[in-house]
C-alpha cells in the first residue's frame, strides 16, 4: 500500500480521531500526539487494513483505548494534592472573557461530564454516528448508549439552564 | 406549529430517541436567528456542536516510506562476494618442469638450500650447551648434601 492510498483511507476520519482524543484528553497538544500515534499504528499495520471491516470504527476504538491508557498513566503519575483550597477565588480575566462567550460554557460543561458520557456526546452530537456504530466502537450495547446519551444531554441542558437563569456557573 | 414540533423534538432528543435526521433539524433550527425566547438556552449547545465539527487535525503526519533494511539480503550478498573471491583467486601457475632429471636437480638444490638454512638456525641453538655445562657444575652441590645427610644421620 502506498502512502497516497493510505492517506485516502485515513483522511476522511483523521479529524474525528483528533476531536475524540481532544474530548478525552482536553489538551490540544496531547490530542495531536494521540492522533499521530493512532495513525502511525495504522500505518505500521497497513498490511492488515484490508482485513478490518470498518477502518474508521476500528480507529475510533483504538483512539478511545489509547486515550484511556494515557489518562490512566497520567493519574498514576500525578500526585493528588488533598487540600486544594488554595484555588484562586477570582477567576482570571482570560477565563472571565471566555465565560462571557456562552458557547464555551458548553465546552466546560462537557468537560465536567464523565468520560463515557463525553465520548458518546462527541460521537453522536458532533460526529453524528448512528447508535449501532457507536455501540460497536465503544463495545457497549445499543440501549446503554442511548441511556448514557440521554443522561449526558439532560445534564448539559440543566447546567445550561442554570447558567442562563442565574448567570453563574 | 413549527415551535410545537421543535418542543417535541427536544423532548425526544433529551431521551436519546431522535434519529440523526431529526437532530439535524434541531441543529438547523438553533443555528438560525429566530429561536423562540424560551428555548434560547439551548442555542449555545447546538452552536457548539456545529462549531466543533470544524476543528481539524493540522499536524503533519511523518509516514516513513523508506523500507527498513532487510538483513536477510545481507547474507546473500556476502555469499555472492565470497563466491566471486573464490572464482577470481585460483592458485597462480608457477610453471612446471617436464624433464625428470632437471626436476630432480632442482628439487635437491632446493632441499639443500633448506637444510643449509636449517643448520644455520640450529647452530645458534648450540649455545644452549653452555647452559648445560653450567647446570652440570651445580651437581657438585650434591656432594655437600651427601655430607650433610651423613651428619644428620649420625645425630639421629
Amino acid at each position: 500500500m502506498t502512502q497516497n492510498e493510505f492517506l485516502n483511507i485515513v483522511m476522511p476520519f483523521k479529524d474525528k480521531v483528533f476531536r475524540l482524543a481532544k474530548r478525552l484528553l482536553v489538551s490540544t497538544e496531547e490530542a495531536e500526539d494521540a492522533t499521530q500515534e493512532v495513525l502511525l499504528k495504522l500505518w505500521k499495520n497497513k498490511g492488515k487494513i484490508g482485513e478490518y471491516k470498518n477502518v474508521e470504527a476500528f480507529s475510533m476504538t483504538m483512539t478511545k483505548n489509547f486515550c484511556f491508557d494515557k489518562l490512566k498513566s497520567k493519574q498514576a503519575q500525578n500526585l493528588k494534592i488533598v487540600h486544594s483550597n488554595y484555588e484562586e477565588k477570582n477567576t482570571p480575566l482570560q477565563k472571565q472573557v471566555e465565560l462571557n462567550d456562552s458557547v464555551s460554557w458548553v465546552e466546560r460543561i462537557i468537560e465536567e461530564l464523565p468520560e463515557q458520557q463525553r465520548m458518546i456526546i462527541q460521537l453522536r452530537d458532533i460526529e453524528e454516528y448512528d447508535f449501532d456504530e457507536i455501540a460497536k466502537m465503544l463495545d457497549m450495547n445499543n440501549t446503554a448508549v442511548r441511556v448514557t446519551l440521554s443522561r449526558a444531554r439532560k445534564t448539559i441542558r440543566e447546567r445550561l439552564t442554570n447558567t442562563h437563569n442565574y448567570g453563574i456557573k | 406549529m413549527v415551535l410545537n414540533s421543535i418542543d417535541k423534538l427536544l423532548e425526544k432528543y433529551e431521551n436519546g430517541e431522535t434519529s440523526l435526521k431529526e437532530e439535524q433539524v434541531l441543529k438547523n433550527y438553533f443555528s438560525g436567528d429566530n429561536v423562540a425566547p424560551h428555548l434560547e438556552h439551548y442555542k449555545p449547545m447546538f452552536v457548539y456542536f456545529l462549531g466543533n465539527q470544524q476543528e481539524q487535525y493540522t499536524k503533519a503526519l511523518p509516514l516513513k516510506t523508506k523500507r527498513t533494511f532487510n538483513y536477510r539480503w545481507l547474507s546473500v550478498a556476502a555469499v555472492a562476494v565470497i563466491m566471486l573471491g573464490v572464482y577470481f583467486s585460483r592458485p597462480v601457475d608457477y610453471g612446471t618442469i617436464d624433464d625428470p632429471e632437471l626436476a630432480f636437480n632442482e628439487v635437491s638444490k632446493q632441499l639443500a638450500m633448506i637444510s643449509n638454512h636449517f643448520n644455520k638456525g640450529t647452530a645458534t641453538v648450540n649455545y644452549l650447551d653452555e647452559m648445560n655445562k653450567g647446570t652440570s657444575t651445580l651437581n657438585y652441590l650434591n656432594e655437600i648434601e651427601n655430607s650433610t645427610s651423613i651428619i644428620f644421620k649420625t645425630k639421629n
